[in-house]
């Protein structure tokens, strides 16, 4: 309960600085003032400034958007494709579609995803969308696994036969009956990885492969803080933080509707 | 069991095929030729034809992908088309930094993971557990290659007990050790945090197991049967995690590479990328992922091997 409290808090935080910084940020973020740079916090500069001058807030306002937005396609790339694939893959269990997407699955599981993410970007040519691309693919089989694996024990529930007795087909039947029961859990797994690809992307603009300059990321921050973080620490020290506040955000979001969704880990200790 | 095998086995290989199959794509369809490259922009046009047939570049997609793959399985990588130095004389180089990096990181995750996992499950809900719990919600949460610049800043900067990045070589192995272990702490914080998770949570469940119980009753005291049953059981979903954990440990270990300065096989990979050494940039890549698909592999065998539930 509490990590759930706690975890939305955290997540409409950072949700809502990112949404903001669509109409309103303390500085510009395109500016340059070479003289101001690498101030620490102060009345004017709250998180003071980074090695051009620009507020730093208004860069981790600003950044928050690139992060969200990366990872948030990600986690839609593989809803989308990933959901209907285990869908049907449980509707016709044991067949040829079965085998076919399992194994396939099977076989990009078995990828180191963020190795071949850095291959992907390179050589593609770095950006966001190239980076949400890199991202989300791996996401496909989680999801995929993840609603056969959920959808399977309720197609021999009574509901699911009545409805086929009725004459429903298995498409109507995937998407009125099973989709909705397996809801919780895509939900829960999708905080998870939303997580995940936030961290991912962090690593893929760090190397400088993920969005561009002058687009600010939080991973491309910590890159330009690196070779600055002994004249001005916090340079270094706040893009990290604003990272790991909404990784851990996620995570405890995550745990905490998992635990809500899910009555049989009620009681239970996190 | 064998038929398990046998299965297996076809399925590793398939892997193999496939996924050499998309990283000879994905660089293939990847703007920019290595030839005119590496000849620069002034380069007449049969000075370039000249050398992509040197290379080999002129021939059919079909003819280098099987040259590439037959000279993989010789344990020929290819010839660096910037060094001109043999591919596999530079992994060999590189794995001498890379390897080390990864074993420290994994050692030191289990050595940390152990004790926090065990003490929090059997302290469970204490403030011991509470603590363990928070840490590793904390510890999933950072990016390694950050935490690396905390530890830089503080250890190297501030406290000047370790340097802040570079690799002086095996022949000083002191000096050598010493330069790897800001990287590899940063490496194994998240894995610790991960593993000690997992730990915590299969001990919990096998300490309420009726074994444990009887364990109990036939005169064991708690901390034997923890040692003698429990530890054992519940190590089991720990191996797993460990092998699956492998693909991020090496994905972790290109990116903290970068942080220090390390002159390992992810420095290999961005170094070849910007010079279009295609050839390199294949091999270390097949290479990372044979090295995954195998630890996975490995790992399933031996799962399978303490649970023969799982031989269907």
């Amino acid at each position: 309960m509490k990590s759930l409290v706690l975890g939305a808090v955290l997540t409409v935080l950072v949700l809502a600085a990112a949404l903001l910084s669509f109409a309103w940020t303390p500085g510009d973020v395109t500016s340059v003032d070479i003289p101001a740079r690498l101030q620490p916090p102060s009345v004017q500069h709250l998180l003071g400034t980074d090695h051009l001058g620009r507020d730093m807030l208004s860069m981790i306002m600003t950044g928050a958007r690139t992060s969200l937005a990366v990872a948030l396609v990600a986690v839609g790339i593989g809803m989308g494709l990933g959901v209907p694939l285990g869908l049907a893959a449980a509707a016709r269990q044991g067949g040829w579609l079965d085998e076919t997407i399992m194994r396939f699955n099977d076989l990009v599981f078995a990828f180191p995803s963020l190795v071949i993410a850095i291959l992907v970007t390179a050589l593609l040519g770095p950006g966001a969308i190239n980076a949400i691309l890199a991202i989300g693919i791996f996401n496909i089989p989680v999801f995929a696994r993840l609603t056969r694996g959920a959808a399977l024990p309720l197609w021999h529930r009574e509901f699911i036969l009545a409805a086929r007795t009725a004459g429903k087909s298995a498409l109507r039947i995937s998407v009125e009956h099973i989709l909705p029961n397996t809801t919780n859990l895509l939900i829960v797994q999708g905080t998870i990885q939303f997580s995940l690809g936030i961290l991912a992307e962090a690593g893929l603009s760090y190397v400088g492969l993920g969005a561009q300059p002058p687009i600010p990321s939080w991973g491309r921050m910590l890159a330009d803080a690196q070779t600055m973080v002994a004249l001005a620490p916090h340079v270094a020290i706040i893009p990290g933080t604003a990272i790991v506040l909404t990784v851990l955000g996620l995570n405890l979001l995550g745990d905490g509707l998992r635990d809500r969704l899910d009555p049989r880990l009620q009681g239970r200790a996190a | 069991m064998m038929g398990y095998l046998a299965r297996r086995l076809v399925s590793l290989a398939l892997s193999l095929v496939v996924a050499s199959a998309v990283i000879f794509l994905v660089v293939e369809v990847a703007p920019g030729d290595p030839a005119s490259f590496m000849l620069g922009m002034n380069a007449q046009s049969d000075t370039v034809a000249a050398l992509r047939s040197e290379l080999g570049l002129d021939l059919p997609p079909v003819q280098r992908y099987l040259a590439w793959i037959g000279g993989m399985m010789t344990g020929d990588f290819g010839v660096s088309y910037t060094y001109r130095a043999p591919v596999a004389q530079m992994v060999a180089e590189r794995v001498q930094v890379s390897l080390p990096l990864a074993l420290l990181a994994l050692g030191l995750a289990v050595v940390i993971a152990l004790p926090a996992g065990i003490v929090a499950a059997t302290h469970r809900g204490k403030a011991a557990d509470l603590g363990v719990v928070g840490a590793t919600q904390l510890g999933v949460a950072i990016p390694n290659f950050w935490f690396a610049m905390l530890l830089v800043l503080l250890f190297a900067l501030k406290l000047r007990w370790f340097s802040a990045g570079g690799f002086p070589g095996w022949s000083d192995p002191v000096m050598a050790l010493k330069s790897l272990t800001l990287p590899a702490v940063a490496l194994a914080l998240p894995q610790a945090a991960i593993l000690a998770r997992v730990l915590r949570s299969s001990l919990i469940d096998i300490l309420s197991e009726d074994f444990m119980r009887t364990a109990r009753a036939k005169g064991l005291s708690r901390r034997q049967t923890l040692w003698r049953h429990g530890l054992r059981a519940a190590l089991i979903p720990v191996l797993t995690i460990l092998g699956l954990q492998f693909s991020f440990l090496l994905a972790g270990a290109i990116i903290i590479e970068q942080v220090f300065f390390l002159p390992g096989l992810g420095r290999l990979i961005f170094q070849a990328i910007t010079q279009r050494d295609l050839i390199v940039v294949e091999s270390v890549t097949m290479l990372l992922v044979f090295a995954v698909i195998a630890v996975n592999f490995l790992t399933d065998l031996a799962y399978v091997a303490a649970d023969p539930r799982l031989r269907r």
